[in-house]
């Protein structure tokens, strides 16, 4: 099978992570990923994203089916209940809303620029060697700085699966690919 | 002299848990599975030889060999 230009995505997905190590303002760019699997669904009513465009699937396959770097066991049944899948899709989105919330105050100068990256929602790391000041608002940066641990957090999460489980594992838990797919059953029923 | 009817094999999605992210679409050497519209992985029979990659490939590990009866 020819590879189109999109089999290459996976490019853009390591080079979005590397940037953040650079300039935390790059990961403003991660909106990228929320937003057009939502236009792909709410207006073509398919996973289009999923199927063909999403880099950080490419960047599993690649590691863990290529590079060998994934055990290739089955997922345990837990994993894939509708239970599990929706209940994550909820967690990742309040601490998603208490990330923004957070990005709020610092707008509204209630709290004070943080320059960490927090990993799993738990642990704080030092940061301030990505930031180099901003033109804008500090709560711009603040929100930089949230949105590029959500964005670390959840690849993390995802290497985790992939080594233990099969390449592409994320993808069955990921909260975008679980909500694109209700727009679409809701969109389509 | 008996003869056996040979059944041929086919890949079937459990459409219940297939989250149709679409990886079986792209190791299919034979393009006989669809996302359709976004909910789950449909196999053409038609065109299905029962290879299994695809059951290999799929993450949630949904995707069965099996006998089917034409």
């Amino acid at each position: 099978m020819k590879k189109k230009w999109y089999d290459y995505l996976w490019i853009v997905s390591l080079t979005y992570l590397i940037l953040g190590f650079f300039n935390i303002l790059f990961a403003w760019l991660g909106l990228l990923c929320f937003f057009i699997p939502l236009l792909i669904s709410v207006i073509g009513g398919t996973k289009g994203y999923c199927n063909r465009y999403c880099g950080r699937g490419q960047l599993f396959s690649l590691l863990g089916g290529r590079f060998g770097l994934s055990r290739r066991h089955d997922v345990p049944r837990w994993m894939k209940s509708k239970w599990f899948r929706y209940g994550f899709l909820i967690f990742f989105f309040a601490m998603f809303f208490l990330m923004l919330w957070n990005t709020y105050l610092v707008f509204a100068g209630a709290s004070s620029l943080r320059q960490v990256v927090t990993l799993l929602w738990t642990f704080k790391l030092p940061w301030q060697w990505a930031y180099h000041g901003t033109l804008f608002h500090p709560g711009v940066a603040q929100f930089a700085f949230g949105f590029y641990s959500v964005m670390l957090t959840s690849t993390v999460l995802g290497l985790v699966t992939m080594v233990l489980f099969k390449p592409r594992s994320w993808c069955i838990y990921c909260p975008m690919g679980t909500m694109t797919q209700l727009i679409c059953k809701v969109r389509n029923r | 002299m008996t003869t056996t009817k040979r059944v041929p094999k086919k890949a079937s999605v459990s459409q219940r848990d297939c989250v149709a992210c679409g990886c079986c679409v792209k190791v299919c050497p034979l393009g006989a599975i669809s996302i359709d519209r976004g909910i789950q992985a449909v196999v053409d029979w038609a065109k299905c030889v029962g290879c299994g990659k695809c059951a290999r490939e799929c993450p949630a590990s949904v995707i069965e060999i099996r006998e089917v009866e034409g």
